[in-house]
């Protein structure tokens, strides 16, 4: 009855007021995001210096990024950052919650220390670790001094190996954050799965393996197709440690757009580079709609 | 037992130990560091901290960062509590296409829409203004809060807002007598998590704000690393003060903290 009366409420009721509610939220992203987004598709087709006019010319500047080596550079980087998040910190922080949530006594200290790094700002993140991996002071200078060289290391000098020298420390702060997401996963995983599985014989890997994956595979799921989009639209810590260089060894299409508008206004270049990763992004969240609706189970 | 430990002990040892090896380095001189760049220091000097506040002008942009974070807290909360309260309890043909709309704003790239964005921003002579980098917060940070209140909201019995209805109470009434009230754990979690990120955040901050009168205490921190490079006790000085509140708040709230910081990989 009285859910009857509440729909006669409603109905009877302005049907501007939900509107009405919703206007500072549609009005600033308006302003902020579709309107600018939008705007963003329209100047990928001009070349513009980011003030003045824009000139119209087509489909250009889609032409000129097949051609071009930095954006190739970029993009490949960002499939190489997109395998390595897939798998280092996923892992890592697979083992620790599944080691975790066996753990009474002390599990609120070990994932507020895992979690700590996540929160803290990114500039101060990075600052510790270019002390760090610093060539004459940090660990690797030290080992040597004392007879273990095989840490030496240009970490964010040298090209081969820039890019996972960034993608250690921004792991660094990211993996704690998985730990926590997992581990709220695993607890709720009925305990007495474990129990006829332990009866039955099984090894802690078994269960791990048989048990706990299974158990939590729509998080793994979904952090796995996050993670995938967030490491084409990574740009903080390659920003702050390297701006893409050294000679562009860890330039991102994140950093590459950035620097092509902000420090070479080339504005039209730019917003066609963005466009590319929101199709790239776009793609992804499909095949993984699609592969869902095909039945797999994710 | 004993072997779970371990591993979670060289784990621990892994996150915290580059933040401690920044605490010892905050109480070195240049000259200690050269010679002992990660152990505790020898000869603890506190003068870095003074030292660091003055010549990183922490006073100036700890005041702007404070503005610009309570200026973002207090229009998300209003922004994002008003939407979902429209989305849980208003029933209207929009919701679908606002609600696809807050998933897909979560995963739009920056790049995509900044350039027309600072564009826009220097025609409105909103570049260089604290307001003009508040709103932008309002419009990035909305998304994620409106969907997370909006559960919230949605978990709350329907019970009380009926009676208050057939009470004769309008929409607004509803709204900031009954489910208002009702909401304050989720809204608190929500301020918290919009506040940090607002807090944190570095690729507008340094886009909007130049002068450095104006700049937070992210990127004024980032240009002070820049010309100190070669004194690491300063910079580490200066990389405790920003991170200590941040510690401090962390353990008083710590499950708020994990609670909404989860959640955001879960709900968005």
């Amino acid at each position: 009855m009285k859910n009857c009366r509440f729909k006669l409420g409603v109905s009877r009721s302005n049907p501007l007021i939900p509107w009405l509610f919703l206007s500072p939220l549609l009005i600033v992203n308006i302003l902020v995001i579709l309107g600018p987004g939008v705007g963003s598709v329209y100047f990928a087709l001009t070349k513009w210096s980011g003030l003045g006019a824009a000139e119209f010319i087509g489909l250009a500047n889609f032409a000129r990024m097949l051609e071009d080596p930095v954006y190739h550079k970029a993009l490949t980087n960002n499939v190489k950052w997109t395998i390595i998040f897939l798998t280092v910190p996923i892992a890592m922080s697979l083992v620790a919650a599944y080691l975790l949530s066996a753990v009474k006594k002390g599990q609120l200290v070990f994932r507020l220390a895992f979690f700590l790094p996540y929160v803290l700002p990114s500039v101060v993140n990075a600052h510790i670790w270019q002390t760090l991996f610093h060539p004459f002071r940090g660990i690797g200078a030290q080992l040597r001094k004392a007879g273990y060289p095989f840490l030496d290391l240009k970490f964010f000098g040298d090209t081969n190996i820039v890019l996972y020298s960034i993608a250690f420390v921004d792991n660094w702060h990211w993996w704690g954050f998985l730990v926590v997401v997992f581990l709220a996963a695993m607890q709720g995983i009925d305990p007495s799965l474990y129990e006829a599985a332990r009866i039955d014989g099984a090894n802690r890997f078994a269960q791990f393996r048989y048990i706990t994956i299974p158990g939590i595979r729509p998080t793994l799921v979904f952090m796995m197709l996050m993670t995938t989009i967030w490491s084409f639209l990574v740009f903080d810590y390659i920003y702050i440690l390297t701006q893409g260089g050294p000679a562009n060894a860890s330039e991102v299409l994140g950093t590459y757009a950035y620097k092509l508008a902000f420090t070479r206004f080339e504005a039209g270049y730019a917003a066609a580079v963005g466009v590319t990763m929101s199709i790239i992004t776009g793609m992804i969240v499909s095949l993984f709609l699609y592969l869902r609706r095909r039945g797999w189970e994710i | 037992m004993l072997l779970n430990y371990v591993v979670l002990t060289l784990l621990l040892c892994f996150s915290l130990g580059p933040l401690l090896i920044l605490g010892f380095n905050s109480l070195k001189g240049n000259l200690e560091i050269g010679r002992n760049p990660l152990g505790p220091p020898r000869q603890v000097r506190w003068s870095n901290y003074p030292e660091a506040w003055i010549r990183g002008s922490f006073a100036t942009t700890l005041s702007n960062s404070l503005i610009i974070t309570s200026g973002t807290i207090v229009g998300v909360l209003l922004i994002a509590g008003l939407a979902a309260y429209a989305l849980s309890r208003l029933e209207f043909r929009g919701t679908p296409v606002i609600m696809f709309y807050l998933l897909v704003a979560g995963s739009l790239p920056f790049q995509l829409f900044l350039v027309p964005l600072f564009f826009l921003w220097h025609r409105l002579g909103l570049v260089n203004t604290r307001i003009g980098l508040i709103i932008i917060y309002w419009a990035i940070f909305s998304p994620f809060a409106t969907l997370l209140l909006r559960s919230y909201m949605m978990a709350l019995p329907r019970e009380l807002d009926d009676a208050a209805r057939v009470d004769g109470a309008n929409e607004w009434q509803v709204f900031s007598r009954v489910v208002l009230p009702a909401s304050t754990p989720g809204f608190l979690t929500v301020g918290l998590v919009s506040g940090l990120s607002s807090w944190n955040e570095f690729l507008f901050s340094l886009t909007f704000l130049h002068d450095s009168s104006l700049k937070t205490v992210i990127t004024s921190y980032y240009a002070f690393v820049d010309r100190f490079s070669v004194n690491w006790g300063l910079t580490a000085a200066g990389g405790v003060m920003m991170i200590l509140p941040i510690i401090v708040i962390f353990l008083l709230l710590q499950r708020k903290f994990i609670e909404g910081f989860a959640s955001g990989g879960l709900k968005a």
